[in-house]
């Protein structure tokens, strides 16, 4: 009896263990050991970086690639194997920025002092004025030269944001240092831009190096799935071995299964990368349990469901009958009126009509029942006026657009629970 | 800075002491013998003289110009008051390039002859600050030690070219005219001048009001003593004027009177003071007079020092109230030292003569160090300077220790203390240990007993020489003849703004270019300086002249040069203005000052006003007040002003609404005394016309420069020039980079940015297979398409199924509507068309409007912002060919 509680004990603690493991890997984006297909990039910028750690050369690189393609991760990698070199180690001065939070170059400038630790030789001096601040930072780089000063590597996360702050003056007197015999640096643009470079002003443009290097994941599915089944795999260090195999074993079979193929060719389709993946498999991880330690197809496919509902059919579950009828008639007058806005008016005469002929359910709602319905409609934001509210029009007449496409309204009434037969029917009729 | 405003808020008033000694009838001129300088809020008026040693209002208020006052003279109208002066020049006003000439570190009192007759020698009387003290080392010699810091050395002759050996008769102030008093040598001018500290005079411009009586009884009495005048007399006169006024309490006194004065009763120590005194004056007079190489002006000077003296002494004791304690050991000092010079004087008299300034004995004798202490105490008997420091009026104890209290505050400000105003400034004075302080003859001592404020001093005195003495710390301090404050005062940095801090400097050494490769790389990068600026010689030329006609003609002038990114701007005009500065340093044009500033390295168009005054004077100010300034330095008529070579880069981001950045920035070197020449750079050749109203593009003038994108050819001479025989590139390489560079932007920072690129990949490559180790065509090329080629279409092949999709449903619904853009809604709808065409299960709205997002993040698609939702407008940023072409290759 102890023996089996205690073996259950164990089986609470690997599942929580696993999970957690896996959980580092899928949320906190913890660095894997190597990038995934991106070999040239990473040997790329390496070896860039290198040069100016070791050899004082100033460059500046800009990272582009679509969200979530894992220019964080390969800056990350880089600077891992740069920092555990001997000759970089300690000799580098790491400064890192973010478009979105340093959102002027005021803002920027007082992070760089900060990060370079410079405020600490003129004490509070620094923050002074904007100018004084900028003066004072170029003043500093200035004084460096290539063979004696530590080089700097700024990180400019967001890239394509810091072009839009006034004169570029950052950009400039950054990309300016990295052409002219001062204090080494390396600017590292990282950015989902393919434009980026046509924001730069001409003479800022002209000091940049123009090397870019793209991450553009040219996966197959194959290669994919192997990420999938990588991700979830435990490791062979996990300390009960018995758990870990099952637990790979099972990942295994998992993706060779037919539907969870299919889910993943889906979402393989809608997107490559390898965030929108692990918010997928971590909705099926956090599924297991102690009674079912295992990952299963049915929390994979109850993931995948999660993940891909549509947003405003969820919301159209929760209406009123009334409600789903003035949404039917707001469909079949933007079937006649094609896409024309629409008023409470028409929506109501066209609920009129169908309860007089069609209708042998529904009550006979008074107007203003209609209205405060309408308006709940409103307020849900499934209806939208055309112009917010800028003519003084009663509200009767006020121009409206119905935010919901077709096959969304459709989808909502064959899932809608007990819908009436002529609601149903009245939807599908062509013409009310 | 706020020591600026301090002095501009005094008002200085000018007056002319006495009636003209002369008058130029041609010129309309009157000659005057001394001005007196009032400053509101001060009851005192500080006088200058000719022969005098005058600061002059300058550009640095640390540093004013020295020089010594030739002539005062005023024109018919009798507003305008113009002095001649003979120039001084500051180590810091010797071009820096220049300095280590010198060939050892300057004294930091240390100032020169200043012999250049370019330079113009008038200046406005108005710009007098007041009277310095100067002192004449022999070039051989090694400075005296520092007793006052308002005490400063000449040694030296600078000619603008080089450091020469002064020779004493030029520091001689000129005869001006039989009347006036002019001292027959400098050495007792200098010496005997009872000039107050500089600082105070900048400080309240209350200075001296013992100078001032003494130099005004001078001039106003044609007496007999005025024909030797030697600076024995003169201070002498100074002492008794003042102890006079003690008594009288009247700021002038007339020589003839304080002669005149009846003795009083005199105390014992009195008596016994004025024994030595006149002892010791016997032997020193005897002493000189047997030296054969004193000077003649020695002996005048002192003969009717000893009938002076003597009748000096008896009025000031009469009021002296008796103090016991200080008497008892005033004896004693004034004993010792009386003892102490009788030998020395029998053995050798140039002890002596050292005191008054013929050094050229004083450093042959080998007992000189040993007796210094001696020949202080002497010192002071031939110059009773000390009087001029003493402070006249009485002082309460308080004001004493609030003095002080301020001196130590001082003391820990540095040069801050220049700032503190009027009274203060004189117990400062008195505090600073000038020479004066050494003293220790009777007649100091009397002095202390007289005023019982001064008792500090004398401790101070007594402390320098007894280090028994008890003395408060502070006193003590200073017993090794120089304030510790003062002489550290110029080395302390003065704010702590003005640290600027740096990088920290690398652990590790950077490591040198290894292989042919490297080091070819380390050549094309954009910083390397290169040895020269090929293709751009007519270019550097014009500049050139421009500037340099400029320089020598002293002055100012606009240039505007234009010319796209990478053009090589900014280093035409680097390398014109180093070749400048190295024939300057050669003494083939004068010397200019260099001032550079950046449109782009300035957060607002008017911190261009803050950066100019700084670079150029080192103050710190608001962008108005620096402005102000500015204004005024340009406007002014100043002499020994250098040119100073202004280059404005990045031109059009000074524009501002009114324009007034730039606007001033042409209109000063249009001033007549400016001497500023404005090299100003910007992309556009139109500038002037395009953004500039009419009134600053007239300033700017015509005087054009532009800089055409290079050809190929030029760039293939740029990489190989800097290449410099390292052979890196085949020749075909070179060309295929530069003809490319130059068919899209004649950019020579591309081009380097290419070769530098394609040397990496060469590397690469070279590890892999064995090549010539030479970058070639291929490796060119693939740099080329890296930077050149468009990543469109690989952003489009790489993209996922959906988005891919996604794109040809906006084709295909662009094409439908026959616009190029499309709402969400009727491009979603083709995309689950699209979808069931290619057998994929057809996405929700979400999923499709994160599709779309995706694409619109990556700039392949222009979208509204997402919150219309279905109605969202979408544009293509692609043309729609590419489009195609991408996804068909697919």
């Amino acid at each position: 009896m102890s023996k089996r509680r205690s073996a259950a004990l164990t089986e609470a603690q690997c599942v929580s263990l696993a999970q957690k493991l896996l959980r580092e890997r899928l949320c906190h984006q913890k660095l894997p050991d190597r990038p995934v297909g991106l070999d040239s990039q990473y040997k790329h910028l390496l070896e860039l970086l290198r040069r100016t750690a070791v050899h004082g050369e100033s460059n500046s690189v800009l990272i582009v690639g679509p969200r979530g393609s894992g220019k964080t991760m390969l800056l990350g990698c880089v600077l891992r194997e740069l920092m555990s070199l001997k000759e970089a180690h300690k000799n580098v001065l790491l400064v890192e920025l973010n478009g979105l939070l340093q959102t002027d170059d005021k803002i920027a400038l007082k992070e760089i002092t900060r990060q370079l630790h410079l405020e600490n030789v003129v004490g509070d001096k620094v923050f002074g004025s904007f100018a004084e601040n900028l003066a004072f930072l170029l003043e500093a780089l200035k004084k460096g030269d290539k063979s004696s000063s530590r080089p700097v590597l700024f990180v400019l996360d967001e890239f394509d944001l810091f072009a839009h702050h006034k004169n570029q003056t950052l950009l400039y007197n950054l990309l300016d240092v990295s052409q002219s015999a001062q204090a080494p640096v390396a600017v590292v643009g990282l950015t989902c831009r393919l434009d980026v470079l046509e924001l730069l002003e001409k003479r800022v443009k002209s000091r940049f190096s123009h090397r870019q290097i793209h991450l553009f994941s040219s996966l197959s599915f194959g290669q994919y799935v192997d990420v999938v089944r990588a991700q979830l795999r435990l490791p062979q260090d996990f300390p009960d071995p018995k758990f870990s195999n099952d637990w790979n074993h099972s990942v295994t079979k998992l993706c060779e299964d037919k539907s969870v193929e299919e889910i993943l060719k889906r979402h393989f389709n809608a997107s490559k990368d390898f965030r929108s993946l692990h918010s997928l498999l971590f909705l099926a991880v956090s599924r297991v349990s102690v009674s079912q330690s295992t990952p299963r197809e049915a929390d994979l496919l109850e993931a995948s469901r999660l993940i891909s509902a549509d947003s405003k059919a969820i919301i159209l579950h929760g209406l009123s009958i009334l409600e789903l009828c003035l949404i039917i008639a707001m469909k079949h007058l933007n079937d006649t009126y094609d896409g024309e806005p629409f008023n409470f008016q028409m929506v109501h005469n066209e609920f009129k009509k169908f309860i007089q002929r069609k209708s042998h359910s529904i009550h006979k709602f008074e107007k203003p029942v209609v209205m405060k319905a309408f308006e709940h409609l409103l307020q849900l934001e499934l209806v939208r006026p055309v112009d917010s509210g800028a003519c003084k029009v009663q509200r009767e007449y006020q121009l409206m657009r119905l935010m919901l496409e077709h096959g969304q309204v459709m989808e909502a009434l064959q899932r809608y629970p007990q819908c009436p037969t002529d609601v149903k029917q009245w939807a599908l009729s062509a013409f009310a | 800075m706020s020591r600026y405003i301090t002095r501009l808020r005094m008002r200085r008033t000018y007056k002319w002491n006495g009636r003209p000694i002369s008058e130029d009838r041609k010129l309309k001129r009157q000659y005057f013998e001394s001005m007196s300088i009032s400053v509101e809020g001060k009851t005192e008026d500080a006088t200058v003289s000719l022969g005098q040693y005058i600061l002059i209002e300058g550009d640095d208020d640390d540093n004013p110009f020295v020089a010594q006052l030739c002539k005062l003279y005023t024109d018919d109208s009798g507003k305008k008051k113009t002095a001649v002066v003979q120039w001084f020049v500051r180590m810091c006003e010797v071009p820096q390039n220049k300095r280590k000439l010198l060939g050892r570190d300057p004294h930091p009192q240390e100032i020169f002859f200043y012999q250049d007759h370019s330079c113009d020698n008038e200046v406005d009387g108005e710009t007098i600050l007041g009277a310095v003290q100067i002192e004449y080392v022999p070039a051989e010699d090694s400075f005296p030690e520092v007793k006052s810091k308002d005490v400063l050395f000449v040694k030296l002759l600078w000619d603008t070219k080089s450091f020469r050996a002064l020779e004493p008769e030029l520091v001689q102030p000129p005869q001006k005219s039989p009347k006036s008093p002019a001292p027959s040598s400098r050495g007792p001018q200098t010496r005997a001048l009872p000039t107050p500290d500089p600082l105070v005079m900048k400080r309240a411009m209350s200075c001296t009001l013992t100078r001032g009586s003494m130099s005004t009884g001078k001039m106003n009495s044609s007496e007999a003593e005025s024909l030797h005048s030697a600076s024995k007399l003169s201070a002498a006169k100074a002492l008794s004027a003042k102890r006079r006024s003690r008594a009288s309490s009247g700021p002038h006194v007339r020589k003839k009177l304080d002669l005149c004065s009846p003795t009083k009763n005199m105390s014992r120590d009195d008596v016994l003071g004025e024994i030595l005194d006149e002892h010791t004056e016997r032997t020193l007079t005897s002493k000189l007079n047997t030296s054969p190489t004193g000077r003649i002006s020695i002996s005048i000077r002192l003969t009717p020092l000893n009938l002076n003296e003597e009748e000096r002494v008896s009025p000031l004791s009469s009021h002296s109230p008796d103090k016991p304690k200080l008497t008892a050991h005033h004896k004693d000092d004034a004993t010792s030292v009386f003892l102490g010079v009788q030998p020395v004087g029998d053995d050798d008299p140039e002890p002596l003569i050292s005191t008054s300034r013929t050094p050229r004995k004083r450093e042959s004798t080998p007992r000189r160090a040993g007796l210094r202490g001696l020949k202080a105490e002497e010192e002071h008997e031939d110059s009773p300077i000390q009087t001029a420091a003493t402070p006249r009026s009485k002082r309460k104890s308080a004001q004493l220790v609030s003095s002080r209290i301020r001196k130590q505050l001082n003391l820990l400000g540095s040069k801050v203390d220049l700032l503190s105003d009027g009274e203060d400034g004189d117990d400062d004075d008195s505090f600073i240990p000038t020479k004066t302080d050494l003293q220790s003859s009777s007649d100091e001592e009397e002095e202390a007993k007289i005023d019982s404020e001064d008792e500090l001093i004398v401790k101070k005195h007594r402390g320098s020489r007894t280090p028994r003495s008890t003395e408060k710390t502070r006193a003590s301090s200073r017993t090794p003849r120089k304030t510790p404050s003062k002489k550290t005062a110029p080395a302390t940095p003065r704010t702590p703004r003005h640290a600027t801090p740096s990088i920290p400097s690398r652990s590790a050494p950077a490591r040198k270019p290894g292989n042919v490769l490297e080091e070819a790389r380390a050549r094309l990068h954009v910083s390397s300086v290169p040895e020269s600026l090929p293709c751009r010689e007519q270019e550097f030329q014009d500049i050139y002249n421009f500037v340099e006609s400029k320089v020598i003609d002293g002055t100012g002038g606009c240039m505007y040069i234009s010319g796209v990114p990478g053009t090589g701007k900014t280093a035409t005009v680097h390398e014109v203005i180093r070749s400048l500065q190295q024939s300057a340093e050669q003494d083939e044009i004068p010397h200019f000052h260099f001032i550079e500033i950046n449109g782009m390295k300035m957060t607002d168009p008017h911190q261009a006003y803050v950066q100019i005054l700084q670079k150029l004077t080192d103050q710190k100010a608001t962008p108005d007040h620096a402005a102000a300034l500015l204004e005024k330095r340009f406007s002014a008529p100043a002499p020994k002003k250098e040119t100073t070579v202004l280059l404005v880069d990045e031109l059009d981001l000074l524009w501002t609404r009114k324009q007034n950045v730039m606007y001033n920035l042409f209109d000063w070197p249009t001033r007549r005394n400016a001497r500023l020449v404005v090299l100003t750079i910007a992309n556009t050749m139109d500038l002037p016309e395009r953004i500039m109203i009419n009134r600053v593009a007239s300033r700017l003038g015509l005087t054009r420069m532009s800089f055409q994108p290079y050809t190929f050819k030029q760039l293939q001479q740029i990489i190989t020039s800097r290449l410099n025989r390292v052979k890196a590139f085949e020749e075909d390489a070179l060309q295929l980079v530069s003809r490319k560079v130059a068919a899209l932007s004649g950019d020579a920072r591309r081009c380097l940015d290419i070769c530098r690129r394609a040397t990496e990949i060469c590397e690469h490559s070279g590890s892999q297979k064995n090549g010539s180790g030479l970058v070639g065509m291929s490796h060119v090329m693939e740099a080329l398409d890296e930077m050149f080629s468009s990543s469109y279409i690989a952003a489009i092949r790489c993209a996922s199924v959906q988005e891919q999709l996604f794109l040809r449903a906006v084709i295909a619904e662009f094409r439908r509507l026959g616009l190029e853009e499309a709402t969400f809604q009727q491009v979603f709808v083709q995309h689950q068309a699209l979808c069931r065409v290619e057998g994929l299960q057809p996405v929700s709205v979400s999923e499709g409007l994160a599709v779309c997002q995706r694409l619109g993040s990556c700039r392949l698609l222009l979208l509204e912002g997402s919150r219309l939702d279905l109605f969202l407008r979408i544009r293509l940023n692609v043309s729609q060919d590419d489009v195609l072409y991408a996804l068909k290759a697919d």
